[in-house]
């Protein structure tokens, strides 16, 4: 791995949270200087903030984008107890030859009493419906029936969890299979109160949302939570950040067809890690669900993988060196300093292998080798005119030449 | 325990947000703590990117033209015999090899001739882990794909270590040939065929008895050069050991001793000797991972082969399709891997998926998806949503693909993201088209709305074009199919085939077409037609005409009038009301006549 760009991102305060759009091409951040900024990134991929606004009169915690099926639209949820949506409009030519765009405020959900904590939209299959959860325990759904007209929302559901909820994730499956499923997380740290994550259902002859389970063996305060992305699999996999990490499987038991409850869910553990040693705060899947990545109290971000026997293992750390970033943004200049040996550096087919889940390398790699440079043989290299490439000076008298050089260490046999 | 990957300007010890991207984490300093406040952290978002190699130019040939090899192996046809399909897979592993090496071939010209000396290190870097590549394959295609048994095999091992040693070996080479051609004459028979094993045995061990008995003798004793050389061709370890330098690798001088000492060697015992050679060459015990990767090898363990592959290499590439190859051969199967098929197809998709970052190679990934029959299908699906579709073009080539699979959802989806799109920037008549082609009747609905509020203010319609030719099209929405009439009774007056028109106009009130918000402006488009000095319409047209006035206005006065309407609004409403009224009374009277007239 390796930092391809750094981006000046401008807050005044810190920053919250940075969501991509759909596509990837779009960014939107938040920060405690109570404004949202949106980011397009050019085809040279270089990031230019378009847009720039206050949205809050707090700090503001989370911003999501909704599926661009709705158009372009943000929602963000802050500390002043409200959750906004905001559409962009499309501007002025002036203003498009500048770079800019305009975002205007579309509705203010005030129905909250606490600090929101989160604010998430759910599946596009369910319609144009957002999704809140504040300190005061409550979970709200509120839905835009017509997407045309963004001001009008309308709150469908206010489900009260009893406990401070932190975090929400809507399961994305849209099998038919399943009816509409989210999870909460609540952050409150008395270990009496049970069960820290539940997961609500909707059921269709109702029209509300039940309770399906509550994980008990969760009993820390948690932080941040989210369903993974679901490959045409019957069950469903949930991550949790809590005291440490946790990859949890709910399968969905056969219902019977009198009963007319939430779906019984069987759960298992598949992964718990505490290489963090501290608290979790976030935790989010990739977009093919086969990276999870972890954020902790330790400063890392660690980034979890399943081989293809479904054994978890931790495939790569990220972490500040508190070292200064020199010149502009954009400009990557601190990669060669940053970057530990420098055989992990620049190099193609280098850097952190993806392979290394297949089990845990016991030492860092070793820096060099006793072999230098392989010349490639001159019967494959025909019209080659320059002077054969002399082998940089290494500590040691050079005799073999191998290609190995450039391979990245393999763990110490321990007789694999 | 990972190597952890430094982030620069972020505080040792801060806390570190991130979100994923496609292909790459944005990762910054924060506190995630949200009741303490703290002060401002680092300002910067760092992008994190995995792997870099799809962004290289001359990678990228690679990258296609193995996608062209990999599509090929994939239609070679099951119910072959297997004796028929091993050349076939040999010239497949082949061809994989040479394309690998005119990578090879074009990054060493490149960093040959590169001003910038931190490029060139990263191009030669480049170089050394393909030719080591190379190395592997051409000895996994040696002894697992050709399968060499027992004779040929040394011959093939002989090939292998001769396209892989350097320049300096040209004195080995010159050491080899210095030998006295007889010996070798026989030696080089083997491959043709004339003699069986046993007998190449029996005249091998003859020769090398021979070799002795020189030795023995001292025959050449007054000639050091040619006992050396003769101590060599005997097999003698320590001889050939105090050569070393002449020798580039310890694969070399196990195929060396092989050669010297044990040419029938078989497949089965390749390992032990490849373990001596091994620990007799090299003077530290430390191997290296391309050591460990060819030691896997010799043992005929594919399964360890592949895995330290994928460790020691961070892209994909190599390890999927030599995989997939392996699988062909029925190879993992055979090895008793029962998760056999699970391991290529988990190497393909997480190959491909790195392939679908790529704004150009994403399109090769999809046929990987293809051959992955398990998870194919669902990955495809999931990434194929989100390329972005910057311009018409590209959309349409993503939708071409979802339509030849059958991914209906993903077509409606992206049909729906380009109708929102040109909606949005009010290009309707674009907005119309991707709704149509997205079966989106609601919005097909909405923008035909767009197009009557249009007409209603502007007086003219836009897109025409795209309104005259919907063909049954029209048929997904009311509201469109409204329009499009709408715009036929237009044609028609513009044509001046004004009966027609005017039969149109009226059916598209009796049969319900039009909503009624629409049906004063309908009744105020027959006005020119009620004012001709022709009659036009028939006299039960116009009572229908009359009909649908008078359901119109007892509708409107139902209504409440609402403060807020101004009372102009209404004078024009009963003013028009009015006029309607007198032209259809007068229309009538004239059509009465008309058609009680004989004609003469």
């Amino acid at each position: 791995m390796f930092v391809a760009r750094s981006i000046a991102a401008d807050h005044k305060d810190l920053i919250h949270d940075v969501s991509y759009d759909f596509h990837g091409r779009r960014m939107a951040t938040c920060s405690s200087d109570q404004s949202v900024k949106v980011w397009d990134k050019s085809e040279n991929g270089e990031w230019h903030c378009t847009a720039s606004w206050k949205t809050h009169s707090g700090s503001v915690w989370r911003v999501t984008w909704a599926h661009p099926e709705f158009g372009q639209v943000l929602a963000s949820c802050s500390f002043d107890r409200t959750a906004a949506v905001w559409e962009e409009i499309v501007g002025e030519s002036n203003d498009k030859q500048r770079g800019q765009s305009h975002w205007i405020k579309r509705t203010t959900l005030v129905d909250s009493r606490t600090s929101v904590t989160d604010v998430k939209f759910a599946p596009k299959h369910m319609g144009l419906m957002l999704t809140t959860c504040s300190a005061d325990g409550v979970v709200r759904i509120y839905e835009a029936p017509d997407v045309m007209n963004l001001s009008q929302w309308s709150l469908q559901h206010e489900i009260s969890c009893k406990l401070s909820c932190s975090c929400i994730s809507w399961n994305p499956s849209s099998s038919r299979a399943h009816p509409p499923m989210f999870a909460v997380g609540s952050d409150d740290s008395n270990i009496g109160y049970g069960g820290k994550v539940q997961i609500y259902e909707y059921n269709e002859n109702t029209r509300k949302y039940a309770k399906a389970e509550t994980l008990m063996t969760v009993t820390d305060a948690v932080h941040d939570i989210a369903f993974a992305p679901n490959l045409g699999r019957s069950f469903h996999v949930l991550a949790i950040a809590t005291k440490d990490v946790r990859i949890f499987k709910l399968v969905p038991l056969r219902k019977e067809s009198t009963s007319s409850g939430p779906t019984k869910l069987e759960v298992q553990i598949v992964a718990q890690f505490d290489n963090h040693n501290s608290q979790v705060w976030r935790v989010s899947w990739n977009i093919t669900s086969t990276l999870l990545a972890s954020s902790g109290d330790d400063g890392c971000v660690r980034l979890w993988k399943a081989n293809y026997m479904d054994n978890w293992k931790c495939t790569g750390i990220l972490k500040g060196d508190g070292s200064a970033l020199t010149g502009s943004s954009g400009q990557p200049t601190a990669m060669s300093t940053v970057v530990g040996s420098s055989l992990q550096s620049q190099s193609a087919f280098n850097g952190m292998s993806a392979g290394r889940y297949f089990f845990p390398s016991l030492d860092s790699p070793r820096v060099g080798s006793r072999y230098g440079h392989l010349l490639p043989p001159p019967s494959l290299i025909d019209n080659c005119e320059a002077e054969p490439i002399q082998p940089q000076a290494q500590p040691q008298v050079q005799i073999y030449r191998r290609p190995s050089r450039a391979l990245l260490p393999l763990p110490e046999a321990e007789g694999h | 325990m990972c190597c952890p990957q430094n982030i620069p300007a972020a505080g040792r010890g801060k806390h570190l947000g991130f979100a994923w991207g496609p292909g790459d984490i944005l990762v910054y300093e924060t506190h995630l703590k949200p009741k303490e406040a703290k002060g401002p952290g680092s300002p910067f978002i760092h992008e994190v990117q995995k792997d870099e190699d799809i962004y290289s130019p001359i990678l990228r040939k690679l990258f296609n033209e193995s996608h062209h090899i990999f599509v090929g192996l994939q239609t070679i046809r099951d119910d072959l015999p297997s004796k028929n399909k091993k050349p076939q897979f040999v010239s497949v592993s082949k061809n994989y090899r040479s394309v690998i090496r005119a990578c090879m071939e074009e990054l060493q010209q490149v960093a040959v001739s590169s001003q910038d000396s931190q490029k060139a290190s990263q191009y030669e870097n480049q170089v050394s882990i393909l030719l080591a590549i190379e190395l592997i394959w051409n000895l996994c295609e040696v002894l697992f794909i050709d399968a060499a048994p027992a004779g040929s095999l040394l011959l093939h091992l002989l090939d292998w270590v001769r396209l892989h040693k350097t320049d300096d070996d040209v004195k080995m080479r010159d050491v080899l040939q210095s030998e006295s051609p007889a010996a070798h004459h026989s030696y080089w028979d083997v491959p043709s065929g004339n003699q069986t094993l046993t007998e190449f045995d029996v005249k091998w061990r003859h020769w090398h008895e021979e070799i002795d008995r020189c030795l023995q003798d001292n025959s050449f004793a007054s000639n050091q050069h040619l006992e050396t050389i003769c101590k060599i061709l005997s097999g003698d370890v320590d001889t050939i050991l105090e050569h070393k330098n002449l020798l580039s690798s310890w694969y070399h001088f196990l195929v060396t001793r092989l050669l010297y000492l044990h040419p029938t060697v078989k497949p089965t015992e390749l390992h032990f000797y490849a373990q001596t050679s091994l620990s007799m060459f090299l003077e530290t015990s430390v191997t290296e991972p391309l050591d460990s990767i060819l030691l896997a090898a010799f043992e005929f363990d594919i399964h360890q082969v592949i895995k330290d592959c994928s460790i020691a290499l961070s892209n994909w590439w190599f390890v999927a399709h030599l995989t997939d190859l392996l699988d062909h051969c029925n190879l993992l199967t055979s090895h008793n891997l029962h998760f056999g098929s699970n391991l290529r197809e988990f190497l393909l998709l997480e190959y491909a998926s790195g392939l679908f970052t790529h704004h150009s190679l994403w399109q090769l990934a999809v046929d990987y998806f293809d051959h992955c029959p398990e998870f194919g299908r669902v990955y495809l699906e999931l990434q194929i949503e989100r390329v972005p579709l910057d311009t018409e073009r590209k959309a349409l080539k993503v939708l071409r693909i979802c339509e030849q699979r059958q991914m209906s959802e993903q077509v409606r989806s992206i049909c729906k993201i380009m109708a929102m799109r040109a909606l949005r920037n009010n290009r309707l008549g674009s907005a119309l088209s991707w709704s149509i082609r997205a079966k989106d009747a609601a919005f097909a609905t909405l923008i035909s709305e767009r197009f009557l509020q249009d007409y209603c203010t502007k007086g003219t319609f836009s897109d025409l074009d795209l309104i005259d030719n919907l063909g049954p099209a029209m048929l997904l929405s009311d509201r469109l199919t409204f329009l499009g009439k709408y715009r036929e009774f237009h044609k028609l007056y513009g044509e001046k085939r004004f009966a027609d028109a005017a039969k149109l106009l009226l059916s598209l009130m009796t049969a319900k077409i039009a909503p009624r918000s629409f049906w004063m402006t309908l009744l105020t488009d027959a006005l020119p037609l009620l004012e001709q000095k022709e009659v036009i319409f028939s006299a039960n047209q116009t009572y229908e005409l009359m009909y649908c006035l008078e359901e119109l206005t007892s509708s409107l006065n139902k209504t409440v009038p609402s403060p807020d309407q101004p009372m102009q609004d209404d004078e024009i409403e009963v003013t028009k009301v009015e006029l309607l009224r007198l032209a259809l009374a007068r229309n009538l009277a004239m059509a009465i006549v008309k058609e009680g007239t004989v004609e003469a």
